[in-house]
């Protein structure tokens, strides 16, 4: 029983990582690239790691296990926002078809990059919705 | 087919496929950006093949590695992307 479910669970874990490569590889944009491979890898990560405390029944062992699978649920999307932000101020492209982009008129270009607008600091920021 | 044998000529080759495929984009990358969002899904799946094998091989200990792992990967996407936004400030 243990041994199956250990398949079932390894075998759907290690899928959602080979999907989170072919996205890596395949997709258009710098941010769509990064809103794929959070996603899965960190599903595929946790599956694995869940496998692993099925076969060895022991507290340590899932201790550890859920430690991990904590940390990672946690630090992942925090290093993908701090990525995110970094690649929008320096002024990655963003795909041709991107249908909205909400920060758009609220940074300016010059020569080093995307740089914040200085003249609407007053009445104009960015609407939250 | 037992487990071990099922790891080994399925899981174990998934994810050495997965790694091949992100050192495809690590090498392309456009951008440094993509360059390190690869490092780190690299990483990432570095933590999966170490506890595959952990299951594979009955030992519970490489688990603590995977642990160190998990923490490097977020501490270098954190330095990496203060550093690139201090570099466009100047």
């Amino acid at each position: 029983m243990t041994a199956i479910l250990t398949a079932i669970f390894s075998t759907i874990g290690a899928l959602a990582i080979l999907f989170a490569s072919i996205g890596i590889l395949r997709m258009p944009d710098f941010f769509l690239r990064l809103s794929v491979t959070v996603k899965a890898s960190t599903l595929g990560v946790g599956l694995l790691l869940i496998c692993a405390a099925f076969t060895f029944s022991d507290v340590s062992v899932t201790t550890k296990a859920i430690a991990i699978i904590f940390f990672l649920v946690l630090t992942t999307p925090v290093a993908a926002h701090m990525i995110g932000k970094t690649a929008y101020h320096t002024g990655v492209e963003i795909w041709k078809d991107t249908i909205i982009d909400e920060l758009k008129g609220f940074y300016e270009k010059n020569e080093s990059g995307m740089d914040k607008k200085a003249d609407d600091q007053a009445g104009n920021q960015p609407k939250l919705h | 087919m037992t487990l071990a044998t099922y790891f080994d000529y399925v899981i174990f080759p998934i994810l050495i496929i997965s790694v091949v495929l992100i050192m495809i984009r690590l090498y392309k990358g456009p951008q440094v950006v993509d360059r390190v969002i690869a490092l780190d899904l690299i990483i990432t799946t570095g933590i999966a093949l170490i506890t595959a094998y952990s299951i594979r091989s009955g030992e519970p200990v490489l688990l603590d590695v995977a642990m160190i792992f998990a923490l490097i990967a977020f501490l270098g996407t954190i330095a990496f992307s203060f550093y690139l936004d201090k570099q466009i400030k100047k």
